[in-house]
């Protein structure tokens, strides 16, 4: 378990995190969802040992991180936006540097880097030089030291950053597999790439948390899960008189008409759990209801309905 | 898998051989060596020898007053990319991340630059060979020069690691670590314009004038050690607490 209580940090006058309060549980991979500037990296950055929080407390395995800094760094492996390697290495040179470095020798080193190569998927790159691999195959690699040393929390700072759809594909099953040994936090900017990853999301803006939960919770949390699509018959002037007098009643929200052949497709936002009253008002003002459905909110919109307001 | 927590001396071993192979298969280890090599066997020949006759203890001590100027400049080339070349890549995570604590990785950076120090001036000891073979002096004198020479190029190294744990350029780095190291060559200057006890102090801040003579004439002076391994330890401190200090910086 990973915890974080009321962690913060300034720098300067600036209050770049503020007061999080956090809890992972072993094996659940976390996204980390924000625009530029929320706090993401400076989050990421305290949990991995880089950066000194302000204030609050880092728990990992109900220790007290600031206790006792090297057994902290023991237990957190870290890719940071920009993976750490030395180019001038094979992929196995380095992993066995890296392994070495974090306490490995001997033939557990020889038997670890195989393992996170084959975890990795670098089999054909175990003998390249760095300098020469693919953006995706670099990833693999930063994913690979930061797996070495079988750390408890692995942490991502934007892993799928530059990928092309494919490599996105691989990173998530990749990221994934990950789960059996290891707990995972990783940031991201590709939305819809983080909720097929994560089993949890942490939305955070101006560096407070705003949200915790699935995508479903999400939409539930910010009420999007009671929008609705109506598709309406009858006359444009009956359809606008009565949305507009069901908005007034603050039974729904501004609608959104679209005139769809003989039909009209109107989406609306519920203020309160009160569809029937939205059902009869269409019925008794004559108008055909053909359809009324509720829509699931992209995961998208929900990320921007949160983090609305915040400076990008 | 079980694991050991690693040794610090492993750590360190470790860091000393990647830095090591890194001089070793990059141009600029071979270059900074073959460069401060031929410059010492000009200054060599030209002034320590000369074109007159001289007693074979004056040539020597010459020797060492005009390596010890290389000395000073291999330190600094050899230290300016050790932390702000790992900045730079962005590979300073992987080793802060690690087992090893900011103290320790400075001193793995420092005994790495320090062993390729010694790595060069090991290939300077022709000239003083030549000089015990052709002429009259002592081993000892030799092995002082040789100690004074080391101090001053680990003071240098230290100064150097320093700046370059300051800043991302290695070139910035090392015009700090020369600025730094050309101000406390020339205090000696400043404390002759100053009066009184901060005179003094200055004049034995001065990293060579006093310090380094007695090397030269082939004595040990357990003093000068003592001033010249303290100057190391005040700059790795530093360089170790501006390793600190990033993790309060964004």
């Amino acid at each position: 378990m990973i915890r974080t209580d009321s962690l913060t940090k300034f720098y300067g006058r600036r209050q770049a995190v503020k007061d999080l309060t956090v809890s992972i549980a072993d094996h659940e991979i976390v996204g980390f969802l924000g625009l530029n500037g929320a706090g993401k990296t400076t989050t990421l950055r305290m949990l991995a040992g880089l950066l000194a929080p302000s204030s609050g407390r880092i728990e990992i395995a109900g220790k007290d991180v600031a206790a006792d800094t090297a057994e902290h760094r023991w237990q957190i492996g870290f890719l940071p936006e920009r993976p750490p390697l030395y180019d001038d290495m094979t992929v196995r040179g380095f992993l066995d540097f890296a392994a070495r470095l974090r306490g490995f020798d001997g033939a557990r080193v020889a038997r670890r880097v195989d393992e996170v190569i084959t975890l990795c998927a670098l089999q054909d790159y175990r003998d390249e030089v760095i300098t020469n691999l693919s953006h995706g195959y670099r990833q693999r690699v930063g994913i690979a030291q930061a797996v070495i040393h079988e750390p408890m929390l692995v942490i991502l700072d934007e892993p799928t950053s530059g990928l092309d759809p494919v490599q996105i594909i691989e990173m998530r099953s990749l990221i994934r597999n990950l789960k059996e040994h290891h707990t995972v936090l990783l940031s991201s900017h590709n939305l819809p790439e983080i909720s097929q990853t994560c089993d949890r999301l942490l939305v955070i803006k101006n560096g407070e948390l705003v949200m915790s939960g699935s995508e479903g919770d999400l939409g539930a949390g910010i009420g999007s899960n009671t929008r609705i699509r109506l598709e309406l018959s009858g006359p444009k002037a009956t359809i606008d008189a009565t949305l507009a007098e069901l908005a007034a009643a603050k039974v729904i929200d501004k609608p959104q008409i679209d005139a769809t052949g003989d039909t009209f497709d109107v989406h609306v936002r519920l203020l309160g759990d009160r569809p029937e009253a939205l059902s009869r008002a269409l019925v008794e003002a004559g108008l055909g209801l053909r359809r009324m459905q509720p829509v699931k909110a992209e995961l998208e919109s929900l990320f921007l309905e949160l983090t609305k307001g915040a400076p990008s | 898998m079980s694991r050991t927590k690693p040794s610090a001396l492993s750590g360190i071993t470790l860091i000393v051989k990647r830095e090591l192979g890194q001089y070793a298969t990059t141009w600029s280890g071979y270059v900074i060596m073959a460069a401060l090599l031929l410059v010492s066997g000009l200054l060599y020949n030209v002034f320590a020898l000369g074109s007159t006759p001289r007693y074979s203890a004056d040539v020597l001590s010459d020797y060492f007053f005009f390596t010890s100027g290389c000395t000073l400049i291999i330190g600094i080339l050899l230290s300016m990319r050790l932390i702000a070349e790992e900045r730079d890549r962005g590979t300073l995570p992987l080793l802060a991340t690690s087992s090893l604590t900011d103290g320790q990785l400075i001193v793995a950076k420092f005994c790495s630059a320090f062993a390729a120090l010694l790595l060069w001036l090991g290939m300077t000891l022709y000239m003083p060979a030549m000089i015990f073979i052709n002429g009259k002096v002592s081993l000892g004198h030799v092995f002082a020069g040789y100690v004074g020479l080391a101090l001053l190029g680990a003071v240098a190294i230290s100064i150097g690691l320093f700046g370059s744990s300051l800043v991302k350029s290695q070139l910035v780095a090392a015009i700090i670590a020369a600025v730094i190291t050309v101000v406390l060559l020339l205090l000696w200057m400043t404390a002759r314009v100053v009066d009184g006890t901060l005179g003094d102090v200055l004049g034995y801040l001065a990293l060579h004038d006093k310090h380094f003579r007695p090397f030269m004439d082939g004595t040990i002076p357990t003093g000068t050690v003592v001033f010249y391994l303290s100057i190391c330890l005040f700059f790795l401190t530093l360089a170790r607490n501006v390793l600190e200090g990033r993790r309060w910086r964004p």
